[in-house]
């Protein structure tokens, strides 16, 4: 018998007298609280910041010159393919694309990488990618130590972690981010960039519905 | 390098390792100032949602149906792990997990892999094997990296190196970096930064130049394949994605139906465990991905006695435990005796009612750690799948002291008591004497509860060796039962 059927067969017999488990109750909350869309956005803004992500917010026309200041110190800055070319148009920091072939090896001298979003969740102060053309591959937004990741408000703003998987396609590689990396293994002490993004800067971009 | 293997425990019985852990006075102010301060912000995170109690029901019906139907999740996982692109393993044994994984590892040509904190891996000694066949295996969570370097063993299960304090931290980096890789800077302070500077630096150069990484998952998703890990510091994410092939070696009862089930789960692990909203990175995959992660990925299913597990009906609630570490930090026990006193990888109440398991009573150690208790139930309390521990822990005792039927390597046995436990078995038959006659128990309540200021304070005749190590209990002024029935017994 192979391993696999002595496994299956084992828990057959210890299960096999058992009754049905009881129906999976569902009655906890979609979300926490109603808010409007733009208490949620506060909410997001707020939960972010107490995780030491730096928070800004600004429209499309105010877009390109807070990237280029949130860029004044990086020489090079990582961009996917499919990032709308005029977010970056003001800054000054040279524009590397993430290859097919690059290492790596290759990706680490750069200084920042600047990314959009699948969604974010403002009662966890979460946000999502899912690698989406304006995300890129999971390796630019990990290598260099500064992450900027702009979110649409409030299109991509969700309250819940219940509606955030509603909305995401797990057969995609998906990357939760709460606030940069930390560590608190050493007497409890919180550190944060331990091995991702030491700044987390997340743009909250008002895009009005049209 | 002493590591925990299940399968051969060589540790001493619990009430000796605790004994020496509980003379340890670093130990015990270190673990005191710990737990209480994750534990105090535990009650605030999870206070945050109204809808705990729920949440923590809809957890435990989950884990519930998955284990009654376990195999048929399986086989769906494997269905859905294959069609993403990945492979699926199945493991009877550590020793079967190992020879997969090295010989995997061994194909790729490779001879060092990258770990993810993982203790399915702690479980069957995976780096020791991995060692024996001239593998090196670097973990890389800070607190692993800390426990390895040291030639230590984790005491905990979220901060494996909570018995270290900085300035032991330093001097393991100082004397030990340089023979793992990048050595640590000459000048090297005790500031927790400037340490987790020196592991970023030490570190990264592995992440970088890995081929192979090995990694276990907190769920695994039946219906779509997919894999989830939760971690804060990104060497989860270094090892998940930058390596070509990516193993993960995970316990059978990981297993969760559907992807919406992980809403009730990334709510209340995250929460449970470092009593944050969420933890800061959250990695899910499926299969592989063109071009975005490792080309090649293995998962491998462990058993190494979940079936058994399973196949006790009282004990297998133990299999819905979700590793968050909540039961250790509440635990009066465990916060004097230490993680290491267990003498396994899963330390605190999880582990008193896991490793017997997963083991057998057979050896001494596991004859013990179902003592480990105070049965005060504030880990059944805070436990965000609701495991009973101590009705797990009752019922494994009595199974130390008078045998019973067992399931081992899925054979139905019938264990004989263990030898040592005397004193145990003639309590329990005292007990069941009692329990089997209210009237005598209500008598002797009442007897008690006069006698209380003739309170001896050891027990004597077969009770004395029970007495040696434990305090007896203050005799409360009233019965619990004539209590009841004065405060609650006219509201039915
Ligand atoms: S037994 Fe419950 S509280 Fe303890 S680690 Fe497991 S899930 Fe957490």
């Amino acid at each position: 018998m192979s391993t696999k059927d002595r496994i299956l067969s084992r828990i057959r017999r210890a299960t096999a007298q058992n009754p049905d488990a009881p129906p999976i109750p569902r009655d906890y909350l979609r979300t926490h609280g109603t808010r409007t869309p733009a208490e949620t956005a506060d909410l997001l803004a707020a939960h972010l910041t107490e995780y030491r992500a730096r928070v800004h917010r600004t429209d499309e026309d105010g877009l390109p010159l807070l990237l280029a200041r949130l860029l004044s110190a990086s020489r090079t800055v990582l961009v996917p393919l499919g990032l709308p070319p005029h977010w970056l148009s003001a800054a000054d920091a040279t524009r590397i694309h993430d290859r097919a072939g690059s290492t790596p090896r290759d990706l680490d001298g750069v200084d920042s990488a600047v990314t959009g979003c699948a969604l974010a969740i403002a009662e966890t102060g979460t946000i999502v990618l899912d690698g989406g053309p304006d995300q890129g591959r999971r390796r630019i937004t990990l290598i260099p130590d500064h992450h900027v990741c702009v979110v649409r408000v409030p299109a991509q703003v969700v309250d819940s972690v219940p509606q955030a998987l509603e909305r995401l396609d797990p057969a995609r590689p998906l990357t939760w981010i709460s606030g940069p990396s930390a560590t608190s293994d050493i007497e409890l002490d919180r550190v944060e960039g331990v091995h991702g993004p030491r700044t987390l800067d997340v743009v909250l971009l008002d895009t009005p519905a049209q | 390098m002493t590591r925990t293997n299940l399968g051969m425990p060589s540790f001493p019985p619990f009430p000796e390792a605790a004994g020496e852990a509980v003379r340890d006075e670093v130990l015990r102010a270190n673990l005191r100032r710990a737990t209480h301060t994750i534990r105090d912000k535990r009650a605030r995170a999870v206070t945050e949602l109204t809808d705990w109690d729920r949440l923590r029901a809809a957890g435990k019906a989950v884990k519930d149906h998955t284990l009654r139907h376990l195999d048929h999740y399986l086989l769906q996982l494997e269905a859905s792990v294959t069609a993403a692109g990945g492979t699926v393993h199945w493991a009877a044994d550590a020793d079967e997990a190992n020879r997969i994984v090295t010989g995997l590892v061994l194909a790729t040509g490779e001879r060092e892999v990258v770990k993810v904190k993982s203790m399915a891996t702690q479980e069957i000694g995976l780096n020791e094997a991995l060692e024996a066949a001239g593998i090196a295996a670097y973990e890389t969570d800070l607190a692993e990296l800390i426990v390895q370097l040291g030639h230590d063993r984790p005491s905990h299960i979220l901060v494996p190196a909570i018995h270290r304090n900085r300035d032991e931290i330093r001097d393991i980096f100082r004397s030990e970096m340089a023979s793992w890789g990048r050595p640590a800077p000459e000048d090297l302070g005790d500031d927790p930064r400037e340490l987790a500077e020196a592991a970023r630096l030490h570190l990264r150069e592995k992440f970088l130049r890995a081929k192979v990484a090995v990694s276990g998952a907190n769920f695994m998703v039946a219906e779509t394949g997919t894999m989830v890990v939760l971690e804060s510091e990104g060497n989860g994410r270094m090892c998940l994605t930058l390596p070509e092939t990516l193993i993960s070696v995970v316990g059978i009862e990981k297993v969760v139906p559907a992807f919406r089930d992980l809403e009730v789960f990334l709510q209340t692990l995250p929460r449970s465990s470092t009593a944050e909203r969420m933890n800061p990175y959250t990695t899910m995959w499926t299969g592989t991905t063109d071009g975005d992660g490792p080309s090649a990925f293995h998962l491998v299913l462990l058993d190494n006695g979940r079936t058994d597990t399973l196949a006790d009906e009282t004990g297998r609630q133990a299999l819905r435990c979700i590793r968050c570490s909540a039961c250790l930090n509440v635990c009066p026990v465990y916060e004097r005796a230490g993680g290491h006193a267990y003498g396994s990888v899963y330390p605190g109440p999880i582990g008193a009612i896991l490793s017997p398991q997963l083991r057998g009573t057979g050896s001494d150690i596991d004859a013990t750690l179902p003592y480990a208790s105070t049965l005060c139930g504030a880990c059944y309390e805070v436990c965000p799948v609701a495991i009973d521990i101590p009705e797990v822990l009752v019922h494994l005792r009595e199974r130390v002291v008078q045998g019973g039927p067992a399931t081992r390597a899925g054979v139905r046995v019938r264990l004989r008591p263990a030898h040592g436990h005397t004193a145990e078995r003639a309590a329990m038959r005292a007990a069941r004497l009692l329990l089997d006659h209210p009237g005598a128990l209500r008598t002797a309540e009442r007897l008690l509860a006069r006698a209380r200021r003739l309170r001896p304070r050891r027990l004597p005749g077969p009770g004395r060796a029970w007495t040696d190590t434990r305090a007896l209990p203050d005799i409360p002024a009233e019965p619990f039962r004539d209590w009841w029935l004065r405060e609650r017994g006219n509201r039915h």
